[in-house]
């Protein structure tokens, strides 16, 4: 069960704000949906666990052809001396 | 020989395009003029792609996902970007951040989800093919209930480079059509070995359908006509079993005990990976930006409530919370535990059968504003996420309808045999038709 605290805290974690009057249906869906989670507490873990078929895949360390920095700057909302542009930190 | 210009401007009354081309280019080769819609969550050079977000609002992409080059190699014309739940999270195309997507069969019915705006493209008659894309039934959930065929391809099978993600290890971009022919088309096109996609495989699709099922093994398990699908639904489905039969199928009824707590496997593993993947959205690379007066966290906290809506941000919440290191074992370990027991279970069947057949959805089309509680829209993709989970492939094929809509054959597949889920389904298409 987690509580409206509890949500608000996990949307601050996630970077996601919840506006106050969003928080009680949030908090009750996802405790709807929590509780329905709890089937797989049925599951049984099997020993060898892991999956035998996943492998790497690796390829070589080669500069290939890329975004041009005009490219890669095309969408940003705001830009600065060719970089993009953020918030401030502190 | 030079492009050439297709000229687009449909009556799209049902809403099915998020952005339409109304002058496309095309060039020679097998779908040369053929106009092809797009699903908005894979990327188009030069046209805006936004997921159905208002947070991509804007966002023109500097290249193409490798299926839309793919297509353009054939001669296709991209004519426009289909509507679609906000970054594919849904099953109805409700969740669109710009306005649903209405059914051709049924204007006052959802057209299903995620895929709603290619699949509504096509069945109006708009497009004869589409892209869409399948996380845990987006393709076929929209195909059964406009009454048209979609092909969720083995994992892998088709390159999801430019795919903007949501679920990676469940998603998969397939074609959409009016029939078995036009999908099978499609997927020759745009089924490719790609080395830009780590996860694609060298496995090409070049297949000529055929009718000839006999002594095909159709597996039925007892779970896939389970509580909550309707039972008019579930009468449809075994009418067009018994066609499979007399076509020189044999029927085996069989058990999958792991569908019990399928559906919860998938949610956690893609709500998950919703919350990893969307932490990209942050209005820095793309999207209107944040308040630049105000710090990182504010700022990105109040671009992400503004830009996204309440599905995906429930998605992200309840994502990060199964992967937060109290619950983790409880949630996302066990998530994917359960998701190698669906694997088995498959496995064991495949030993047995060489398809497995059932509805594609429990219901036909819901009226909009039905599934207004989450979870029990969730509960509608029961019998889907099963083959996203274990990355085989499945199709789904109209079979009849219900009250006048449509309802959905699925045939599921040994991993890389999308060429005998394709065989089934045409047997079916045209047993059906003669």
């Amino acid at each position: 069960m987690v509580t409206e605290r509890d949500v608000e805290y996990i949307g601050m974690l996630a970077d996601i704000a919840i506006d106050r009057g969003e928080l009680a249906e949030f908090t009750a869906s996802f405790n709807r949906i929590l509780e329905y989670f709890d089937i797989l507490d049925k599951v049984t873990v099997e020993e060898d666990g892991g999956d035998s078929a996943i492998v790497n895949v690796f390829r070589e360390d080669d500069v290939v052809p890329s975004l041009s920095p005009e490219e890669a700057l095309s969408n940003a909302g705001e830009t600065e001396d060719g970089f993009f542009r953020a918030p401030r930190v502190m | 020989m030079g492009a050439e210009t297709l000229d687009f401007r449909p009556d799209d009354k049902y809403h099915a395009f998020l952005k339409i081309v109304p002058e496309a280019q095309y060039g020679p080769g097998r779908l040369s003029g053929v106009p092809v819609a797009v699903k908005d969550n894979i990327s188009t050079a030069g046209i805006e792609t936004t997921c159905a977000s208002r947070i991509l609002s804007g966002y023109v992409p500097p290249y193409d996902a490798t299926v839309v080059s793919l297509l353009k190699a054939e001669g296709a014309a991209i004519v426009g970007k289909t509507n679609m739940d906000e970054f594919g999270m849904g099953s109805t195309t409700e969740n669109s951040a710009f306005g649903p997507t209405l059914n051709p069969r049924d204007p006052g019915r959802v057209p299903g989800g995620s895929s709603g705006g290619s699949a509504a493209a096509v069945a109006a008659g708009l497009v004869p093919l589409a892209l869409g894309t399948d996380t845990g039934g987006s393709i076929r959930c929209p195909a059964a209930f406009c009454g048209i065929v979609g092909l969720k391809p083995t994992y892998g099978r088709v390159s999801r480079y430019g795919l903007i993600a949501y679920g990676n290890s469940l998603e998969q971009v397939g074609p959409m059509a009016a029939t078995v022919s036009g999908v099978n088309l499609l997927m020759s096109v745009i089924c490719r070995h790609d080395p830009r996609d780590s996860t694609s495989l060298d496995a090409p699709y070049s297949h000529t359908p055929t009718m000839d099922i006999r002594g095909t093994r159709v597996g039925v398990p007892e779970e896939f006509f389970g509580e909550g699908v309707e039972p008019r639904v579930a009468s449809v489905v075994w009418d067009a079993i018994s066609l499979l039969e007399r076509k020189g199928a044999e029927v085996v009824t069989c058990r999958m005990p792991s569908m019990e707590y399928a559906l919860a496997a998938y949610y956690v593993t893609c709500m998950s990976e919703a919350s990893s993947n969307l932490a990209r959205f942050d209005g820095v690379r793309y999207g209107p930006p944040p308040d630049h007066r105000k710090p990182w966290h504010e700022a990105f906290q109040e671009r992400r409530r503004e830009g996204f809506g309440v599905e995906v941000r429930r998605r992200i919440l309840i994502g990060t919370f199964a992967l937060s290191s109290g619950y983790y074992g409880k949630y996302y370990a066990k998530a994917q535990a359960a998701r190698r027991n669906v694997r088995r279970d498959f496995l064991r069947l495949f030993s047995e059968v060489d398809v497995i057949a059932g509805p594609t959805m429990p219901t036909v089309a819901f009226r909009f504003g039905e599934k207004s509680d989450p979870l029990s829209m969730y509960l509608s993709d029961i019998l889907t996420v099963p083959a996203n989970l274990a990355g085989i492939p499945a199709i789904s094929v109209p079979c009849g309808k219900v009250e006048g809509l449509p309802v959905g054959l699925q045939i599921m597949g040994r991993w890389l045999e999308d060429e005998r889920v394709v065989d089934v389904a045409y047997a079916y298409e045209q047993g059906a038709g003669q």
